[in-house]
Formats: C-alpha cells, structure tokens, sequence
C-alpha cells in the first residue's frame, strides 16, 4: 500500500457547503441493539440550515466520490479521530484519499460520546464497521442493479464496484445517488470482510491532525474567535462551596481593556458539574482581564471544606484501613487464618490526589443564538457539556449546540464541563460572546483531583512461600462525592478498578473498603483508582517475593497460578468490568501471566537482573509488574539507577501490552510510552495538597510534572498481536508503572516505597 | 504606537498595551493561535517563539522588548532546519494531541540551527524547558536526531 496521505479535518460549515445534492448519506442510530439505517438523497435535507440537518450522519459520499465520515467521539492525542473512521471506511472498501473527517457536535443520537473509560474503539469498533459495511453494500446493490446483474457477481474494491465476469467498473461516487434511493438492508444480514481483507485496520495510518499541529495551524479551544468577544477570568473561591465577600469592582474596571465585572452564581453541593462561583472580570483581551483579576482583590466565606488538611486526610485514611472494612470480594477465611497463623508480612500504601494538568487548561467559548446558546469547548463529554449548560441556562438540552475543538489534552479533566457552563452563563449574562480561560493555576488549585488514598496489606504465608491467606483493605475519597454529599465509600465500579479483581490465587481472600471524607470534587484521571491499587497490590506482592528471597517475575507467575477466568462468583455482582460483558472481556489472569512472561524475555529480565545485583553508586535495579486495567493487559519492567545524592535515573523500560486487536498499532504504542511519563510524573512528584482548604500547588514549579530527563530514557514497548475483541488502550499502560518503579528501587537499594510521591524522599540505600 | 515585525512582516497595533507579552498580542490581537498558553510563568515552553532567531518565551516578554527586532512564531517557521524537523516529526509520529508541539519545534529549531553537531545529551538539555503532557518526549528524541543526521548529510552532499 502506499503511504496515504494525512485525510483533512474540515469544519462542518465546509462539509455542508462540499456535500452535493445527489450524494449518498447514510445515518446511524449507534445506540440501541441494532443498527438503524436511513438512506436519503441529500436533496431532502436543506444544508444551509445546520438546525435542520439531522446530525446522525456518520457518512457522506458526494458524486465526485469525495467521502466525508463523522468522528464523534473527541480526540486529545489518542489519535481516535483518525483510528475510528478508518475502521468505517475498511469495512466500506473507500479509498484512504478520498475522505474527509468531520468532528460530530455534541448529538445523542451519535451513541455515547463520552471520550472516557478507554471505551471508544471497543464500544464502536464493531459499530463503525457496521456502518461502512451497510454503505459498501448498499453501492453493490446499486450496481448490480445498474447492470442489471447478480449482486453476488459483484464485489467492491477500493471506492469502485466490479462485476467479476465482465471486469465492468463503477466509481463510488457514480453509484451515491442510486444507492440513496434503496431501502437499506437488515444489520443481521451485513457480511463483514474478513481479517485478510483489511486495508487500513491494523496499519499505521498518518493521524488526520499531523500538519496542522506542525504549522500551528490546529484549532484548539481557546483559538476560537469571534466578532466583539470578551476574554473573562473568574476568580473562584479558594476553598470548595465559598463564596465571595467583598470585592474591589472599580479597581478592576480601571484596569485597562476591563469591560465588566460579574458575580457568578454560587452553586450548592452536589457540585456535579456546576461553575465554581466567584467573580469574573471580562476585557478585550486575556491580558486585561488577567490584570483586573488580581485588581479584584477578593476576600472570601470559605464555608465547610475550610477544615480541609491534607496531613488530616491521609491521617483518617490511614485509621480506616486499619480496621476492618466493607467486604467486596471474600473467598475462603482470610481473617481466622491470619489470627491463627499470624501475618507474616503487613505493609501500608498511600498516595496522594493528583491534578490533571492537560497542556491546555481548561477553556471554553460561548455565544447566545435566536433561540439558545452555542459554545465551543475542548470536551471530552459533549453530551455531558450539553446538559450542564442547558440546565444552568434553563434551555433545552436542544437549544445548547456543542462545537468539539481538538483537546490539549484530557486526562479526565474535560470530561467535566463545567467550565463550559462559565462561558455559557457568561454569555447569556452580557450578551456578547464571551471566551473563558483557566490560568495554569486556576487548573491546578479548582480541579475534579484523582482520589487520596491508603492501603494496608496482611498475608500469612504458607511453606511453599506462598499465602495461605491474604487481606487487602482499601480507603479513598470517592467520586461518588462530587455528585453526592453523602458519598464516604468507594463504589462497587471504583473497587473494581484493580481492587476487586486481583488476579493472585489465593485461598483464602478478603477485600475491603474503609471510608474516607472528600472535601474537594474528586474526578476520573487516566486510570483512575487503578492508579493506587496497583501500587498497592503489585508493590505488595514484590514484598511476598523478597521475604521468600525469590526473583520477582518467578514469584508473580506462582501467584498467579495456573490461567483462569475470575467469574462473577468469584467477583461479585457488584464488579463492573469497565461496562463490557465478562464473557467477551474475562478477567483471563492467563493473559496477565503471558505478558509477565513476555516482558521477561523482551527486557532480558534475568540477566540484567542478575547483573545489576549488588551495584553500588550508582545503585541500580529492576523492577518488574503487571496489571490488567479497561480490559488490557500491561506488564512493565523498569531499570532505575539510584545516584551517591539520591538522584534517580531511569534509563530504561521495557513494556507488553496484550490489547486485543490492534487497530492503529502505532498510536497504541504511542498511548504506552505516554503513559511510562504520566506514570513517572505521577510517581516522582505528582502531589496536590491542602492547608485550611486551599489547595497548596499552583504551577508547573509546585505541581510537577516530568521534563523529558527525568523521564525514562529509553521505552520499547511490544504490542502481542491477537484477535481478541480490543481492550481500551488510553488508561491501560498507567497502573503498573509505578510499582514497577518502586520495585526496582527496592531492588537497587533496599528501600521499599510505600507512600507516592518520590519527592522528598530520601532514596539513598540506608 | 507599538510596532512589531512578525514572520517578516511589519505590524502595526495602535491599540496594544506594549506591556502586555507577546503572548498575548500574537493571539488576541493578532489572531496567531499557533503560539500557546500552557503556564503563564514561563516553566512549560508551550508559547516559545524567536526574537531574532533565539527562543524566548511569549508568556513573560513584554512586546516593547521586541520592538525593531525580527519574531517568528510556529505559523512563519521556515527554512531547512524546519522543514528537516517537521519531515522527522511526522515521521517519528511524534505528536499525541500536539498542544506542545509548535514550542517543541521552535526550541529543536534553534538548538539544530545553532548546534548542528550537538550530542544527544546536548538536545536534551536544548529541549528541558518544553514540556509535555502526553509524553512524547522518546519520540522527539528520536526525531531530532533522524532531523540532524539528515541535515548533515545533505551539508556534506
């Protein structure tokens, strides 16, 4: 095949005015159980009035055979904007060079948008191909009708039809206007090309977006201009639920460029998705209304969340998980054993909440219609978006058009959108068109934080080394809060994120969980709780293997035991499994063992092992994991060089990833090796805090994040080459990263990590 | 009046405060959105940007600073070394949501440009000021050296 070349992202205006009468659209209900299809002539459809254009299209072919498809789901660097329409246009047998990519506005009848949970190739993999499928033969049948022949005489190839006998060809574009007119056929009876036949999954496509961004040309949120804007920043009370008490309105008008000055609404828990409240200043430019905010020099009632304190924090989180908690998961009797036998090994794990930090912070952009509001925002939940903006503006949802821009970056932080509803109550309170920017500290100090948390572990051992009994207990501020008052325990759906569904053989097994009392909105951050709880175990189960004085990978794979899938028995009702079906997705601990074994061989696990044992100034060490997390399988090993100042080095990862069926191998690649540095940012120095409420950080000086020396210098990650249905790819290479890390320390120089960050710890060998 | 030259072009902003930073000026008032805002402080290298021909960050640089000297930003960066470094950029893949990627392209610019035989370590510490995200930094590695070897070959040719 030879190289494609980068498809275009046209904004929609252009895709309307480029959509020609006579072309074939087809369009997709994606949600509900089966496939609902719609062929019209655009003819039908007045493009002029984007109110009245039915939006769930997810294709477009015009005459000239130009192919447009919807990427509805948002891309922030996953590459999904690229991956999803090239499983469409596979199964449709369309030529790479003749599509475009339009970015789908917040529509629920796209299906879930919601660009989270590593969810958008295995939720619409199987969609997307049903949908070029429907297409590829709907343009047979229009064919083989034009040539008043058998349509099984017929096959696709490559944006033309052939009639196999004759070699007779017809061009895609040709056939738009005669497929539109057919009633389209039952999903059931769609047949989908088989694994040979694939052109586009599987390869490294160039991403839709490349020359844009290397020309500076790629339109994220805040590049959104409009005629007469304003530019507003909000000062937001420093503590969660304050509200402003006196404020210097004059001083900022004087500011030059100041327009107005506007108190926000004061929202109430749940704070869901609600602005923050505070004051914001508006101007002609961000400059100015950076510089009116500080002239603001606002005072504040912090209200409740003014008793919050870090060090108390991890203090309650500590106590409850020292006590026995809510059962999750039990097998067996873990706890008369380790009263009988004693706990041979005990450990504590705790890490602290984490900012999201995406390169863009959050923005958004808003002006009111005739009859509502259109916002543009770098979202990851435009549907969400949608709501919350209609609520908080009392509109129908109907009334509130989303725009998706390209996302600096997610991470989980945008799919909140409440700094949509900012732009969108701005704009409705002046009138204009209103731009919202978060300063860097603003993102840092008002965000949705990845959960505190602590873990305590016990284990009886039997003789053979491993445990007889095991019991893991652990304490974290739940999302649940956010949404929830009330909310103290983690739910059933965070537990099972790497908690609920330890993958070791034990026969005896308690899992708990102890409360914890938020005082900030606790979000989603890539990976979420699998963040911590595969520190805990994986950390945990590296302490086992060093009591037994055996090598880490050996003592894993015992562990582990023989494959098995952990049924719903063994997990509970209660356990979600990232939203897929069990018997698609198991919980196959075969697979985890694979890539464990995997890594060993590709990282040459015990030489280097053995080679590095006993160094000294600089230490160094190996250490090795591997967790299951959004239906992947993920196993590390980490090499960490350990200077005489304590100065850590990380000079080498090696990395397995079983995912599935790989669609875009390289962007998969590409999501492993960002997620070694989010996790080596997370590990070395990811801390957000809080004294009397307030969060601590403010910047990328206080609030770290990894620089390209501190990260790992070499990465090589190896995909397995598999059939299974695809797992998420986003969240799965995080979790073990940085027990992988830890562990090595441990191994270099005999200092067990228990508490995240590295920051301010000494890691010198004692 | 501030006066700035841009991309080898003379604008003219009557109504600009010269104070405000570059930043600023290129994108609210120019509409040159290539030039990002990732820190405010100067710590991310997201608004890097030339001042005749070195790297300086829009962020904290007043405009009168600039006044009677040559800027370029990601949107007018041209010449070999660029188009070298955009070549190995796309084919290294480098970007993921290419936030910080214009930043990264006009430090890698610079540092090629005025250090054609600089050693890998020599790039990193070119690049420690750029940060990202997404974590393509093995990637850039990558594609600063395959840019730099490409260079040099084409000098000795």
């Amino acid at each position: 095949m030879s190289q494609p070349r980068n498809p275009r992202l046209v904004d929609r205006r252009t895709f309307l005015r480029q959509s020609l009468a006579g072309s074939l659209t087809l369009g997709f209900s994606l949600h509900g159980s089966h496939l609902l299809a719609r062929a019209t002539t655009d003819l039908d459809l007045d493009f002029q009035d984007e109110g009245a254009w039915s939006p769930d299209l997810f294709l477009s072919l015009a005459s000239d055979g130009q192919l447009t498809i919807v990427s509805h789901r948002s891309e922030m660097g996953t590459g999904i904007g690229t991956a999803l329409p090239m499983v469409l246009a596979d199964e449709m047998e369309a030529d790479w060079e003749r599509v475009q990519i339009v970015q789908g506005d917040a529509d629920r009848r796209y299906g879930s948008q919601n660009t989270d949970g590593s969810r958008s190739i295995r939720n619409f993999y199987h969609r997307m191909r049903e949908a070029g499928a429907l297409a590829r033969t709907m343009l047979v049948t229009a064919a083989a009708e034009r040539w008043q022949v058998a349509a099984d005489s017929c096959h696709a190839e490559k944006h033309e039809v052939v009639h196999k006998p004759t070699g007779k060809r017809l061009a895609y574009g040709e056939l738009a206007a005669v497929a539109a007119t057919q009633a389209p056929p039952e999903a059931d009876s769609l047949q989908l090309k088989p694994a040979s036949a694939r052109r586009y999954v599987g390869k490294d496509i160039p991403i839709r977006d490349m020359d844009a961004i290397l020309h500076g040309r790629a339109q994220f949120g805040l590049d959104i201009r409009l005629p007469d804007m304003l530019v507003a920043v909000i000062a937001r009370p420093p503590v969660l639920g304050g509200k402003p008490l006196e404020w210097q309105e004059s001083a900022a008008l004087k500011v030059s460029g100041v327009k107005q000055v506007v108190a926000m609404p004061t929202p109430s828990a749940p704070f869901m998705y609600q602005a923050l409240g505070g004051i914001a200043v508006l101007a002609k430019d961000t400059w100015s209304a950076m510089r009116g905010r500080e002239a603001l020099a606002c005072t504040w009632e912090d209200g409740e969340h003014a008793v919050f304190d870090s060090e108390k924090q991890q203090e309650e989180l500590r106590a409850n998980v020292a006590k026995p908690g809510r059962k999750v998961r039990r097998k067996g009797d873990a706890e008369s054993l380790l009263k009988e036998d004693g706990e041979h090994l005990q450990a504590n794990y705790e890490a602290p909440h984490l900012a999201h930090a995406p390169m863009e912070t959050p923005c958004a952009t808003a002006r009111m219609t005739e009859d509502g509001v259109e916002v543009w925002m770098p979202t990851q939940a435009p549907q969400s978006a949608q709501q919350a903006i209609a609520g908080a503006l009392n509109l129908t949802p109907q009334q509130v058009t989303v725009h998706v821009t390209l996302l600096g970056g997610g991470f989980g932080r945008k799919s909140k959108p409440d700094y949509g509803v900012e732009a969108a109550l701005l704009a409705q309170e002046t009138g204009k068109p209103v731009q919202v920017l978060w300063t860097r500290e603003d993102d840092i100090r008002h965000g949705y934080y990845h959960a505190a948390s602590a873990m305590s572990f016990a284990a009886s051992l039997g003789e053979d080394g491993l445990p007889t009994a095991w019991r893991q207990r652990s304490a974290f501020t739940p999302i649940g809060f956010t949404f929830n008052p009330a909310a103290r325990d983690g739910s059933d759906g965070e537990l099972g994120l790497g908690f609920t569904d330890m993958p070791f053989d034990v026969p005896n097994l308690s899992v708990e969980n102890g409360p914890s009392t938020p005082h900030v909105r606790i979000g989603w951050l890539r990976s979420v709780c699998n963040v911590f709880h595969a520190f805990g175990v994986s950390s945990f189960a590296d302490e086992l293997a060093a009591a037994n004085e055996a090598d880490p990978q050996e003592y894993l794979l015992r562990l582990i035991g023989e494959g098995r899938h952990l049924g719903i028995d063994e997990l509970g009702a209660g356990y979600g499994n990232y939203g897929s079906p069990l018997d698609q997705y198991p919980v196959d601990t075969g697979r985890l063992a694979d890539v464990l074994r995997e890594v060993g061989k590709r990282g040459d696990w015990s030489r280097r092992r053995q080679e590095l044992q006993g160094s000294s100034n600089p230490w160094r060490g190996l250490g090795i994991a591997a967790h299951r997390s959004f239906l992947g399988y993920v196993a590390n090993i980490v090499e960490v060089e350990i200077s005489s100042s304590g100065a850590l080095k990380i000079p080498r990862v090696d990395v397995v990833a079983d995912c599935g069926l790989l669609i875009h191998p390289d962007r998969v690649r590409a999501q492993m090796e960002g997620a070694v540095v989010f996790g080596t940012s997370l590990a070395r120095s990811g801390a957000i805090s809080a004294q009397e409420g307030r969060i601590v950080e403010g910047n990328f000086d206080t609030y770290r994040i990894a620089r390209n020396m501190e990260t790992p210098a070499q990465i090589h990650v190896h995909l397995v080459p598999s059939e299974a249905p695809p797992s998420g790819v986003g969240e799965t290479g995080v979790p073990p990263f940085a027990p992988a890390l830890c562990n090595a320390i441990f191994a270099a120089t005999g200092k067990r990590i228990r508490r995240l960050p590295l920051q301010g710890q000494d890691l010198k060998p004692a | 009046m501030l006066r700035l030259r841009i991309n080898g072009e003379d604008r003219e902003l009557p109504e600009a405060d010269p104070q405000t930073p570059l930043l600023w000026i290129l994108r609210d008032h120019l509409a040159m959105t290539g030039t990002r805002y990732g820190c405010g402080k100067g710590l991310c290298g997201a608004c890097t940007i030339h001042l005749d021909g070195n790297p300086i960050r829009a962020c904290l640089t007043p405009a009168a600073a600039a006044e009677g000297k040559e800027l370029t930003t990601i949107e007018g960066l041209g010449g070999a070394v660029a188009s070298a470094l955009r070549q190995a950029w796309t084919e290294q893949r480098v970007p993921q949501c290419g936030f910080c990627q214009g930043g990264q392209l006009m430090s890698a610019e610079h540092h090629l440009r005025t250090n054609p035989q600089a050693t890998e370590q020599a790039q990193h510490g070119a690049m420690s000021g750029n940060l990202c995200r997404c974590g393509t930094y093995t990637r850039i590695d990558a594609a600063m050296k395959q840019a730099q070897t490409a260079l040099n070959q084409e000098e000795n040719s």
